[in-house]
């Protein structure tokens, strides 16, 4: 049996949860998600100005403040913090912790093979709207393709303390320690799918042992020192799900049906680089306190195709708020609403989308949720979005001046003129499999 | 009688693009028949009103007694382009649980 935990869902996560989880007791292996669909570009143009830039910059402080616990308990740690840079990445943890060898994966940048691959006859049409890319080839500001688990088993074969890849997939890092242990065969699908949904549940970090869980929150105890997610995984494929003993939060078949939900589409058809799970074939059955025992995972082939994560420049968008207070709160919201609307109408300036929602009178539920006869206060929420950053710019100075000449109680604007935003958009798309070649690099 | 769904259910829901999805999840698979019955993809789509645009899909899972819907254009534009404060889909779950659905003594 082997332990792997997952210390970190997103870049941002709690930067102590992955040293709790090395002290608090037994690891093989700690997996850290740094990657979201947008964080490449910004990575990207971190690097365009910095060269020695472009990674995840948590992540190098982190591994120093866990290097001698980590060597003296033999935890190895696997992280697509590597970004855009992951070599980078990989001499500054070797300079922080210099007693650590570190293996880096690489090839699934293919920011600066675009053009190579177009001309090869790869489309790469858009999965949402089927454009063909040629049509934002200017404005990408990253490109990677998602890379399975198996570049990052060569990387543990190399016997490296820590492993750091660029835009692996999220379940990768949990599924990679258990082919590189169990020998796994790279067709053998029911045990390839049943790591892909052990990553699945941990890769949210505290999403699957009590965080943002619906069922009974409040009984969930000390999510103030929540335990982060622990799979003690068996080479036939079972694993337990649980989180270290003395650790607030809670593991149940509720908190782990929830997360096997959580951004699912076809439950069938789970496809990632390693192989299509079968999310119907899973088996939850309860194994003691803190304890959920999964099994009965089938799998199929993976596909000839790898996805690919590209992100262009959109367009710009800015977002200002107003507050009204009781009495008639909403009326007031609405109202000044009304005005901003009219006075850019005047102004002639064309958007893309003008949206406005009211905080407090039913922004997230719309009309599943009845509205409060008289909330004591609501927040007035508009934004814009479009082509012309001109134009956005104009509207972040329509909302301040409603304080005076607008509907009565407007507060809440302290912070001023809201800030023009660039838009980065999501273009997904595939490659055949055989175009991306990754290869491993060792530091020691 | 009519009874809110959050009475035999919990949920979660999250974002792929402009597709929000939600999970609906019994609390004792006893309970899942009604699920399958009362919330059906046209209630869902009802339900939201005009947060959702597009399709509502629905997908089963007995082994889980658990539902999961795909509600297609119902972000804004989702993701970085969307003006909306939900913009990823993430209280749409607890909206779902409000639906009222008719079940009866016996089978609850």
């Amino acid at each position: 049996m082997i332990r792997i935990a997952n210390g970190q869902g997103f870049w941002g996560d709690w930067l102590d949860a992955p040293v709790r989880l090395v002290e608090q007791g037994p690891l093989d292996y700690l997996a850290l998600d740094y990657l979201a669909e947008i964080t490449m570009s910004i990575l990207q143009k971190q690097k365009e100005a910095d060269p020695n830039l472009g990674y995840a910059r948590d992540f190098p402080p982190l591994i120093a403040r866990i290097a001698a616990r980590i060597r003296e308990r033999n935890v190895k740690v696997i992280a697509n913090a590597g970004g855009v840079n992951p070599v980078a990445c990989a001499l500054e943890v070797r300079r922080l912790a210099p007693r650590l060898k570190v293996a880096v994966v690489l090839g699934d940048d293919i920011f600066s093979r675009l053009d190579e691959l177009l001309a090869a006859g790869h489309a790469m049409n858009s999965m949402d709207t089927g454009e063909p890319l040629s049509t934002v080839r200017s404005r990408i500001l990253s490109a990677n393709a998602y890379i399975g688990a198996f570049p990052l088993v060569e990387a543990l074969a190399t016997g490296a303390d820590v492993v750091i890849a660029g835009r692996c997939t999220d379940t990768a890092l949990t599924l990679a320690p258990m082919v590189h242990r169990f020998n796994w065969a790279p067709d053998n699908w029911n045990r390839l799918a049943a790591g892909t949904v052990a990553g699945h549940i941990i890769e949210c970090g505290a999403q699957s042992t009590g965080g943002n869980c619906q069922a009974d929150w409040q009984s969930i105890p000390d999510l103030a020192n929540i335990g982060y997610p622990i799979v003690e995984a068996e080479p036939d494929g079972s694993f337990v799900v649980t989180k270290h003993h003395g650790t607030g939060g809670r593991v149940s078949l509720e908190t782990v049906k929830e997360q096997l939900l959580y951004e699912l589409g076809d439950p069938i058809n789970y496809i990632t680089p390693d192989c299509v799970a079968d999310f119907t074939s899973i088996r939850l059955t309860a194994d003691g306190p803190d304890r959920v025992r999964v099994s009965g995972i089938h799998g199929r082939p993976r596909t000839p195709f790898l996805k690919l994560s590209i992100a262009y420049s959109y367009g710009w968008k800015a977002i200002g708020s107003l507050v009204y207070s009781s009495p008639q709160a909403v009326e007031k919201a609405e109202a000044a609403a009304a005005i901003v609307r009219a006075r850019l109408a005047q102004l002639g300036l064309a958007f893309e989308e003008i949206h406005h929602e009211i905080l407090g009178a039913n922004a997230c539920h719309g009309p599943a949720a009845p509205p409060h006869p008289n909330p004591p206060e609501v927040q007035l929420r508009i934004g814009v979005r479009g082509q012309d950053r001109k134009a956005i710019d104009r509207f972040t100075r329509e909302l301040i001046p409603l304080v005076l000449s607008g509907p009565p109680t407007a507060t809440g604007f302290g912070d001023g003129r809201p800030p023009v935003r660039e838009v980065v958009a999501y273009w997904p798309a595939l490659v055949p499999r055989d175009s991306i070649q990754t290869r491993v690099e060792v530091f020691e | 009688m009519k009874i809110p769904l959050s009475q035999i259910a919990h949920a979660r829901s999250g974002d792929k693009g402009d597709t929000a999805n939600v999970g609906i999840i019994a609390y004792q698979d006893k309970h899942y028949p009604i699920l399958v019955r009362e919330v059906t993809p046209e209630r869902v789509k009802a339900h939201f009103g005009p947060l959702v645009l597009g399709s509502v899909e629905r997908f089963e899972l007995p082994n889980l007694a658990a539902l999961n819907f795909l509600l297609h254009e119902s972000l804004g534009g989702g993701g970085t382009l969307s003006l909306r404060i939900d913009a990823q889909g993430k209280t749409l779950g607890a909206g779902l649980l409000a639906l009222e659905i008719e079940a009866s003594e016996s089978e609850l």
